[in-house]
């Protein structure tokens, strides 16, 4: 369960982040749906606790973030926007890598690893060097590493950005998967029929702010608006912003 | 905290290991720029001394035959004598030309000569050129010894005593030892094996700082749950590892090379074999963690590897700043020295090349305050690395 209450963040003079508050429940996605520059990453930043609130505060399965921090992060895994590989590693030893940070030992880190290349479909590129990836397979092994160490939660920072179609859908398939067995998942975009086709709650957020969420059925219901794309026009009140 | 930092240590030093760029400039170029450069350089200049000392000297005469008595002089000192007529426009152009040196003997020679009035010569030489000016000047050195020669014979028979037209006798004590004498030679392979030391570890504190920022991986890396010190730990670590790597194959090719180069022609000695390089290896180690944690620390403010690259290649030059102000102030090893850094390995590597006995304080206090620099930087740059502001 990831929890954000009253979540505030400023960079200088500019507040990114106003007030964010909202409550991911275990084997559910949740999306974050905004505008650019609306205070998703930010939001999710402070949640994986690469950045420090200036009001609020994160929880991860109820341990704070920026007191529990180690404790909080091992039950966190963590897909960022910038989400690079080492690309004189294979895709093994990449995940490999971030595996044994976590403290796994060898002898079930080899097993972890070849359960994640069956499950994300990696075993005709897990040991190729990272250097000469597909976006596709990219994102596949950024993402087995932020799972490496089971986390009961995901956070992803606009995950599908720069994927084919093919690769879009394979993502949904995996992050259906992940719901199916029971974890909690948070994920970023400004794409709104990536959030439609996954999430079973949906956050909207503009200028640093929470402006509604619920399932989507609420959502739409709110407004009284006949299709989804309408609901979030009517609630961000500026068309321009969304693809 | 330990096993984390050994596991980026590890993983940072195989994928290097992986990465030509890294291995060329770590374990290639920068150990082996050095001892090529300085090989060549050393042959070279030996070869050149050497020649010019054995080698007669060749002189284009003009007018010789109205000088006999000088040309056979010069040539019982073993100068060629190469007579051909050339007026004086000629000379200056044969020389601009052929790089020659021309002594040019005019009319009035033999009569003023024979009058006990000077008699003119003129030596044609382009004193820009460094070979010329040497034959031009080993010339006007026989000039003046025949001239002195006549002078004394001249007195002589006027009845005066010859010495009293000697009135110093100047006498030269060199009192260099053979090993003194390369030092001057040898005075900036020093730098060479420092500059090797922060090659080994250039690229790897640019990768594992702002490379990995560039490349996106730093910020999944900070959200695991390891402390930051220990990621900052094993990547300084794995430096380091590079850096002693490079000081090995740099101090190897350095003995390889004085193998070749004959030093005892000149009559001197290099005491550089496998004692004098395992020497040079301790005096550097305490180096070795300061330029790592230097390199980290600059590199860890700089937003892409580029920058970085512009940063780090000025820091290479570091360590020449107290070398070069060591040698324009021609400072002598002194323990006050032994306080700043580099300068400090330096003048320790000299005693050992002039086969000096070296001060236990003095090696003592040469890595105490190498070690607590690099604690000072390593400290700055994992302060720096807590803050938000390294994930750019």
């Amino acid at each position: 369960m990831i929890e954000a209450a009253a979540l505030r963040k400023c960079f200088g003079a500019i507040e990114a982040v106003r007030e964010v508050s909202f409550r991911a429940a275990d084997g559910s996605i949740t999306g974050l749906l905004g505008p650019n520059g609306a205070g998703k990453s930010t939001t999710l930043r402070m949640l994986y606790g690469v950045l420090t609130p200036d009001g609020g505060s994160a929880r991860i399965d109820g341990l704070d973030i920026r007191g529990e921090t180690s404790a909080a992060r091992a039950h966190l895994g963590v897909l960022p926007h910038a989400a690079g590989l080492y690309g004189n590693l294979t895709a093994r030893e990449n995940i490999a890598y971030f595996g044994s940070l976590h403290g796994i030992g060898r002898q079930r880190l080899a097993e972890r690893v070849a359960e994640l290349a069956r499950a994300l479909d990696m075993q005709s590129f897990i040991d190729r060097r990272a250097r000469g990836f597909s976006q596709g397979q990219r994102i596949k092994t950024a993402l087995a590493r932020a799972l490496v160490h089971d986390p009961a939660n995901v956070i992803l920072d606009e995950p599908t950005n720069g994927l084919d179609v093919m690769a879009i859908r394979n993502l949904r398939e995996i992050l259906r998967n992940l719901r199916a067995q029971g974890r909690c998942i948070v994920f970023s975009s400004h794409v709104m029929q990536e959030v439609a086709a996954l999430c079973d709650q949906v956050v909207i957020v503009g200028r640093g702010s929470v402006l509604a969420q619920g399932t989507l059925e609420e959502v739409r219901d709110r407004t009284g608006s006949a299709t989804l794309e309408e609901a979030f026009l009517e609630i961000l009140g500026e068309p321009e912003g969304l693809a | 905290m330990m096993r984390a930092l050994l596991t980026v240590f590890a993983k940072e030093f195989v994928e290097n290991l992986r990465d030509r760029r890294t291995l060329v400039s770590a374990l290639l170029f920068g150990p082996l720029f050095g001892p090529i450069l300085f090989g060549a350089m050393v042959s070279r200049m030996l070869n050149q001394s050497v020649v010019e000392s054995d080698e007669p000297l060749a002189i284009t005469i003009s007018g010789g035959e109205r000088a006999p008595n000088l040309s056979r002089y010069l040539e019982s000192r073993g100068v060629r004598l190469h007579a051909e007529a050339l007026s004086e426009t000629d000379a200056r152009e044969r020389v601009r030309k052929e790089g020659a040196v021309v002594l040019l003997v005019p009319p009035d020679f033999a009569a003023r000569f024979q009058e006990a009035r000077p008699a003119p010569v003129f030596v044609v030489a382009d004193s820009s050129d460094s070979q010329t000016r040497k034959s031009a000047d080993r010339l006007r050195a026989l000039l003046a010894g025949y001239a002195s020669g006549i002078a004394q014979l001249r007195i002589q028979m006027r009845g005066v005593d010859p010495l009293l037209a000697v009135p110093v006798a100047v006498n030269d004590i060199d009192v260099t030892t053979p090993a003194g004498r390369a030092v001057v030679v040898l005075g900036f392979m020093t730098y060479f094996v420092l500059f090797s030391v922060l090659m080994g570890g250039l690229y790897l504190a640019i990768d594992c700082t702002a490379g990995e920022r560039e490349r996106g991986s730093l910020e999944p890396l900070l959200t695991l749950p390891v402390a930051r010190g220990a990621l900052l730990g094993g990547k300084i670590l794995a430096t380091c590892a590079y850096m002693c790597l490079s000081l090995a194959i740099n101090l190897t090719a350095f003995v390889f090379v004085f193998r070749f180069v004959p030093l005892e022609r000149l009559g001197m000695s290099a005491n550089l074999g496998v004692r004098t390089a395992l020497e040079f290896f301790a005096i550097c180690l305490p180096f070795v963690p300061l330029g790592a944690a230097l390199m980290t620390f600059v590199a860890s403010f700089t937003r892409s590897y580029r920058e970085a690259q512009t940063y780090l290649t000025s820091v290479l030059l570091v360590p020449t700043l107290p070398i070069a102000f060591a040698s324009i102030y021609s400072l002598k090893t002194k323990s006050s020295l032994m306080v700043i850094p580099s300068l400090s390995q330096h003048l320790l590597m000299t005693s050992v090349l002039k086969d000096e006995p070296i001060a236990p304080t003095d090696a003592i206090v040469s890595s105490g305050c190498s070690l607590l620099l690099a604690l000072v930087f390593i400290v700055f740059t994992a302060r720096h690395w807590r803050r938000e502001s390294m994930l750019g």
